[in-house]
């Protein structure tokens, strides 16, 4: 128990950056600005779980799946209960939506899960397909990306001969 | 088969009485007619908790008590699972579907549900390449989604083409039952009531019908009510010549 208190205390300190801990201003726009979470916080604390989500999902599955223990500690399904962003209109966007919980960190860091394909990414009830009709391609992860344009005339140039000159100078 | 007798309909209803207020007792009475009776599947067999090798859950079916024109157990189980039929018969997820039998000699039509067989020795799970096919501790086999690479070679192996492949993105599902393209599934016996002290959607949409034509329960228990039939009345196995032991059974085939 002391522990866990020392953990707690220790992850107080810096989950206030990047959290809705933060209820003024945002320190940086750069940063992820999660939804607001409800229920009881997680007794190993927010650095505890930002940093190992991913491990005790993967190991948590496993218990669920191949042993049938159901009361598990990082139950996908349960994530969404406590974990919900909504649109303007109340309703709980799913993974297809760049303000879901589990994207507005995934998007920043630039990974994509696969989990969505066969999990829901809102509670029981609200239409997903909904939202997956009106939104985005799923695959289109970045809603603020780079400006392709710029990238690909950026390609272009190093195919230009301006620019092969240039490499061959450097061979 | 040597039990298979001719189906007396008149005799059914009479039997199905004493049967059900002497329970156990009509051996004599039963094995001279096929019509016997499954009683309701009474109290909960499962108890909640995590996969238990000391138990194997199966199945028994009773095709006299399926009627033909019925198909809540197939119903039952797509509502509860979240599979349906989009009207393209060669690619829809199939976990459990209605099956008619004809003896060609006498003309017989029985019918009767079939899904996953829950064998002890399923050769879905000899083939997989990544050991996503695999059988609990309490016999239910299943497919772990989160490394099933949808190779399909386990639905070639199945003989009793109990496994379906999803080929279109989902969307929508039940949290309890995630689902999505590029990988195989099938029956789970409902795993996620059995986990938790309840009895398989099949089962009980069958039971309030009426029908009572499928009884689950514990094979290793031989105090429960199906090992307690499957003791008494004569059942068998589909393909029984493959020994595979499934935990699903048949009567009044
Ligand atoms: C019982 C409600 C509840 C459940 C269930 C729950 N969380 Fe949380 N979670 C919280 C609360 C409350 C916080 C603290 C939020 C805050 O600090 O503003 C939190 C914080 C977090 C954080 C840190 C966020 C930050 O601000 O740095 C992560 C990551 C997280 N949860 C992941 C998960 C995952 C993954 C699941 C599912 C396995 C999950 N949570 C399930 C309530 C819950
Ligand atoms: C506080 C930010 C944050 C939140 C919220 C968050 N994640 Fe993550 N997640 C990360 C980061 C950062 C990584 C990448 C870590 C790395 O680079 O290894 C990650 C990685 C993962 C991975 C491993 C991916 C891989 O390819 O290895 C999984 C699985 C995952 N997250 C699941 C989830 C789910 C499910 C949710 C929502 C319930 C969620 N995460 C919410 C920050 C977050
Ligand atoms: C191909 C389909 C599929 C994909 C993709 C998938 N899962 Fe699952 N997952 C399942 C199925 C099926 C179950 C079993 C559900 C049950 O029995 O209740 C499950 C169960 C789970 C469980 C336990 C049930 C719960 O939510 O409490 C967790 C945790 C889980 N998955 C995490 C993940 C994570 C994290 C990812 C992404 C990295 C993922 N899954 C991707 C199909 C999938």
């Amino acid at each position: 128990m002391f522990r866990l208190l020392l953990i707690f205390a220790l992850a107080l300190g810096p989950a206030g950056v990047v959290t809705a801990e933060d209820h003024g201003e945002p320190i940086s726009k750069m940063l992820p600005q999660l939804p607001p979470a409800t229920g009881e916080p997680h007794p190993e604390g927010n650095e505890f779980w930002r940093k190992k989500h991913m491990e005790l999902l993967s190991h948590d599955r496993n218990l669920t799946v191949r042993e049938g223990e159901r009361e598990i500690q990082a139950s996908l399904k349960e994530c969404f209960v406590c974990h919900q962003a909504k649109d303007e209109n109340g309703t709980p966007v799913s993974a297809d939506d760049p303000r879901n919980f589990c994207r507005v960190c995934h998007d920043f860091v630039g990974i994509k899960v696969d989990c969505f394909v066969c999990h829901r990414s809102t509670p029981d009830g609200v239409d997903e397909a909904a939202q997956r009709a009106g939104g985005e391609d799923r695959a289109d992860m970045v809603r603020d990306g780079p400006d392709l344009e710029e990238l690909f005339a950026y390609l272009d140039g190093l195919t230009s001969p301006e620019m092969a000159q240039t490499e061959g100078i450097g061979e | 088969m040597t039990f298979r007798l001719p189906d007396d309909e008149s005799e059914k209803p009479d039997l199905k009485r004493r049967d059900f207020l002497r329970s156990g007792a009509a051996v004599a009475v039963i094995t001279l007619a096929p019509g016997v009776t499954l009683t309701a599947f009474g109290g909960s067999e499962a108890e909640a908790g995590a996969a238990d090798a000391g138990k194997r859950w199966g199945l028994l079916i009773d095709a006299s008590r399926c009627d033909p024109d019925c198909n809540a157990c197939v119903t039952a189980c797509s509502q509860e699972n979240g599979w349906e039929d989009t009207g393209k018969p060669e690619t829809d997820a199939q976990w459990i579907r209605k099956v008619t039998l004809k003896d060609k000699a006498t003309g017989r039509e029985s019918s009767l549900p079939v899904m996953c067989q829950h064998c002890e020795e399923p050769p879905c799970v000899d083939v997989c390449p990544t050991g996503a096919s695999f059988k609990r501790a309490d016999g239910i086999v299943l497919v772990d989604k989160h490394i099933c690479i949808g190779c399909r070679y386990c639905m070639m192996a199945c003989p009793y083409k109990a496994r379906s492949f999803i080929h279109e993105p989902i969307v929508n599902q039940k949290s309890w039952a995630p689902r999505g393209k590029g990988t195989v599934e099938s029956c789970t016996l409902c795993v996620h009531r059995v986990d938790t002290g309840r009895i398989p959607a099949c089962v009980e949409a069958c039971a309030a019908t009426g029908n009572k034509a499928i009884i689950f329960g514990d094979l290793k228990d031989p105090e429960s009510e199906i090992s307690r039939r499957l003791a008494e009345y004569p059942s068998l196995a589909l393909r029984a010549d493959l020994d595979l032991n499934p935990g699903v059974r048949y009567t009044n085939l």
